[in-house]
């Protein structure tokens, strides 16, 4: 039993990761109806530079700044040259616009920073808390708490910023309806391009904590594929969506790597490990089958 | 000047529907067939068959798979290449475990499969669209790939799932250097593209198209939505199974499960978006386009490089080839987002009224 | 007039219809008779599309019975009401966007076509003969419509009005016994409305197609049908010929207003 829980925490505790990721998603579709699936570059892109800025000396609080401004200058630009020009294209043609973009991204990125992988130290390690060791007996990373409780901050803070900032009212009227939010003087492309800043700072927290983890190399960019089963899960407008769609991919693929081949291997010969690499899509799969719009979506009336 | 359809009446419907109604064009098929069938074999050498024009054909094939499911019945799909992969290992395993099966009926077979296949991932499709149907694709291409490297029995117990074919014989006779499989796959390819399209040009490209334009008002016009879906689904994913097929047993001659990457899906997408969506020509064009770049590419750079007095490292050149894919990607979408199909025929229009374009 | 108004072949009995707590229509009945032309009119937002809707099963009421040729039914559906003869037009442009005015209107025909996808591929003899077939019926629509010279367009090109017309022809293309024509004069200038309205009426006349035409504009309502239902706001608050229609008081004052 303690064996299950150590998994299911550590599950969770990764799952809150892919969170971050489908965050970055949820921000831009809401805003903009994208589905921008250069997310998971956006992290790469995000992690590298914070390395690379540190390669040439920085201290790390300027490389994260130099950063996020290298995310602001990435999103002016893909707003610019272009989303601008493909306002009146359909959604699949935009989300393959942002496929292109993704692999821009990943090839430009290592080109401006090098594509060795790197480590990067945040000051937090990777080591079991004593305490909850000593008292549960179970293995629960230092590491991964830390990040859960920064998600956590995040989320906090962009929550409030929504509700309580006049960029994040004329942000919600954006999502709401774009034509009735320009009538009423939203400048919208602004507020894309605010988007876009915001959904890069979430990409720089996540590579941060993703490339402190696992080194910042291209395996960053398989984020967004991880991320997207979690979209499915939550609804891709629903910010509490992507926090506890996260949580269920991030605990359920754990698991069901965990305990499914020796289920498997009862039935059938072979070796079946790797199964988080389509569990959270078959997952969602299923669940797409009985609710189409996500746990937290909005269901949707098809007016004729 | 010689591209001119006038004093070319019609006198009948029928004339009025064949697959080139201008006598140009038909005249231009028949050269480039003629050409592809009776030239190419004569003057091309080993390289040109086994690096670019094989390889092509294949891919133009599988193209137009993608082509029929994105471009005509508008459902987007990530996982082109695992349904190359479910046709691939199924013609393998017909070819082995079906005493005397000649090969084409394992390919066909093997097309059969994928589609069987396909219809099983197009399921959901009658509940969800778009993006949400995009990733249920995705779990096709990760659950496939993930099944062809953990059960043994689909890859004849080899080690990672890597399979080797044996040699192509049709009638006794034995396909096995470049310029037979080639012209073997031209054949294919040609048949099948002529399939496709009668198919898209008549009733059952038309419930496409109205599926992918306008779902409901299709249905009340009494077209079956899941029936069409699931029907495009599978004639697609027969197209990739049998291109993968071919990809196994006339390309590559051995190929492993991670082959089939999502990599490899975005790239047969690429094609379709840049070849031009919902366009049999473009299948063809796409795939050229996207096979010949990268060859470009490592041809030119290191000139460009050494003009600049450059180092140029054996990465760079792969991280350039991967910016620009995605650059072409969003410069035609956002330019001629129905690619270059779309190009040839503005080009076939002004060539009409050329010299006089008023 | 050579039609004559036969007996009551769509009966709708008690149709209720609500979109999780929003009521869009209550409690309503009404009838249509064979070869007529009845309009259904109503202030914007009173239920006359999801009434539509109704009739030919993209809506399906909670309550209520809709008798269609002698069939009870709670609900209908597209497929039944399509192979049934109802065609319709939709008030925001339904046509299939990326085709041709030609294929738009083939399209139109699918139900009455047999031949598989295999056959197609093929082009097999009776797969061409029966795309030939039709291509000439669909011919006898564009003739009718006078649209010969758009007819390889793509309708995503055509100027509205057109693409109104074509509309009407893709679903005249499937000779249907019952038209619903949602609006089909909206946005319309005069000369439009009125070569619509020819249309309509020939189509009445010539083929005996019944109708049933939401339209806002009252000339042209009391002018072509022959009787007219009302709704506000879900309810129906009238029903009988065009002249009972305009001296019903309860009708006048939903358009008009008046104090309560």
């Amino acid at each position: 039993m303690q064996f299950f829980f150590e998994v299911l925490i550590g599950g969770l505790l990764s799952g809150i990761m892919y969170s971050l990721v489908a965050l970055g998603f949820v921000l831009i579709f809401k805003a903009s109806g994208v589905f921008n699936f250069a997310q998971g570059a956006m992290v790469y892109l995000a992690a590298l530079s914070v390395v690379g800025c540190m390669e040439k000396g920085a201290p790390i609080w300027l490389a994260v700044i130099l950063a996020f401004l290298v995310m602001v200058v990435f999103g002016v630009l893909t707003e610019r040259i272009v989303l601008r020009r493909m306002v009146n294209q359909s959604p699949i043609s935009l989300f393959m616009a942002t496929i292109g973009l993704a692999f821009f991204v990943q090839g430009a990125a290592p080109l401006l920073w090098g594509n060795q992988p790197r480590g990067l130290d945040i000051g937090l390690v990777d080591e079991p808390i004593p305490y909850i060791l000593d008292t549960f007996g179970i293995v629960v990373s230092r590491f991964d708490l830390a990040a859960a409780g920064i998600a956590a901050a995040l989320v906090l803070v962009l929550a409030l910023f929504f509700q309580y900032t006049r960029v994040g009212r004329a942000l919600r009227a954006v999502a709401d309806d774009h034509q009735a939010a320009m009538s009423i003087g939203i400048p919208l492309q602004h507020i894309w391009v605010m988007v876009w800043g915001v959904a890069g700072f979430v990409a720089l927290v996540a590579g941060m904590l993703w490339g402190a983890r696992n080194g910042v190399q291209f395996a960053l960019t398989f984020a967004a594929l991880k991320a997207l089963p979690v979209l499915i899960l939550g609804g891709f407008t629903s910010v509490p969506g992507a926090i506890v769609g996260g949580l269920i991919i991030g605990a359920s693929e754990k698991l069901a790597e965990i305990y499914l081949p020796p289920l498997m291997q009862g039935v059938l010969e072979g070796n079946f490990g790797g199964i988080e690499g389509w569990f959270p899509y078959v997952l969602a799969l299923v669940f797409l089958l009985v609710r189409p719009e996500g746990l937290f979506g909005e269901k949707h009336i098809d007016r004729v | 000047m010689f591209y001119r359809e006038t004093g070319q009446f019609k006198t009948s419907y029928g004339a009025d529907q064949q697959i080139f109604p201008i006598r140009q064009d038909r005249i231009g098929v028949g050269l480039v067939l003629a050409v592809a069938f009776l030239v190419v074999p004569a003057l091309a050498g080993e390289y040109w068959f086994n690096a670019i024009l094989t390889p092509f054909l294949i891919f133009a094939l599988a193209a137009l798979g993608l082509n029929i499911l994105t471009g005509y019945a508008g459902q987007l799909s990530l996982g082109s290449a695992a349904f190359m992969a479910v046709g691939a290992y199924a013609a393998y395993n017909f070819q082995l475990r079906v005493e005397g099966i000649p090969i084409l009926v394992s390919f066909i077979c093997a097309g059969l499969t994928a589609a069987g296949v396909g219809i099983l991932f197009g399921l959901p499709s009658l509940r969800i669209k778009g993006f949400y149907l995009a990733v249920a694709t995705l779990a096709a291409q990760f659950f496939i790939v993930w099944c062809l490297t953990k059960f043994p029995w689909l890859s004849n117990n080899s080690s990672s799932g890597v399979i080797s074919t044996p040699t192509v014989k049709i009638l006794g006779y034995v396909f096995d250097g470049a310029r037979d499989k080639y012209l073997l796959v031209l054949a294919i390819v040609s048949v099948m593209a002529l399939m496709a399209k009668n198919m898209v040009r008549s009733k059952t490209g038309r419930s496409w198209m109205a599926v992918r334009d306008m779902d409901v008002a299709a249905e009340v016009i009494g077209i079956p939505l899941l029936r069409t879906k699931l029907l495009a689904f599978a004639v697609s994913s027969f197209y990739c199974g049998v291109a993968g097929a071919l990809y196994a047993f006339c390309y590559l001659g051995s190929v492993e499960p991670d082959g089939f990457s999502l990599d490899l899906s975005f790239h047969i997408l690429f094609m379709i978006i840049i070849g031009g969506v919902g366009s049999i020509l473009g299948s063809f064009l796409g795939a050229a386009f996207i096979l010949l770049l990268p060859i470009l590419l490592d041809v030119l750079l290191p000139e460009l490089s050494s003009l600049l007095h450059l180092q140029l490292q054996g990465s760079t050149v792969s991280h350039i080839q991967t910016m620009v894919f995605g650059a072409l990607i969003m410069f035609f979408l956002v330019v001629e987002p129905h690619g270059l199909a779309r190009l040839w025929q503005i080009a076939k229009e002004k060539l009409r009224l050329w010299p006089f374009p008023h | 007039m050579a039609r004559q108004i036969g007996d009551v072949i769509l009966d709708l009995k008690n149709i209720s219809l609500r979109f999780g707590g929003v009521r869009a229509l209550t409690d309503i009945s009404f009838d249509v008779k064979e070869h007529e032309v009845r309009a259904i009119i109503g202030p914007n937002g009173a239920g006359k599309s999801s009434m539509l809707n109704v009739i030919n099963g993209v809506y399906r009421p909670q309550e209520g019975e809709i008798i269609f040729r002698g069939e009870h039914r709670h609900n209908m559906n597209t497929h039944i009401a399509s192979a049934a003869g109802i065609a319709r037009t939709f008030q925001n442009i339904a046509l299939f966007k990326g085709m041709s005015v030609l294929d738009n209107l083939m399209s139109g025909r699918t139900l009455k076509m047999k031949a598989n996808f295999l056959q197609h591929a093929l082009w097999w003899g009776a797969a061409r003969n029966e795309e030939l077939a039709h291509r000439a019926k669909v011919e006898e629509v564009i003739d009718f419509l006078e649209i010969e010279h758009i007819r390889k367009t793509p309708v995503g090109r055509l100027p509205y009005g057109l693409q109104k017309r074509v509309e009407l022809g893709r679903a005249l293309a499937a000779e249907p016994s019952m038209l619903l024509l949602d609006e089909p004069m909206a946005g319309m200038n005069v000369e439009e409305k009125q070569d619509m309205c020819r249309f309509i009426l020939d189509v009445n006349d010539h083929f005996g197609t019944t109708i049933v035409l939401i339209e806002h504009d009252m000339g042209v309502v009391m002018d072509i049908s022959d009787r007219v239902v009302v709704l506000d706001y879900g309810k129906k608050i009238g029903d009988g010929t065009p002249d009972e229609v305009k001296n019903n008081p309860e009708v006048i004052s939903a358009y008009l207003g008046t104090q309560h």
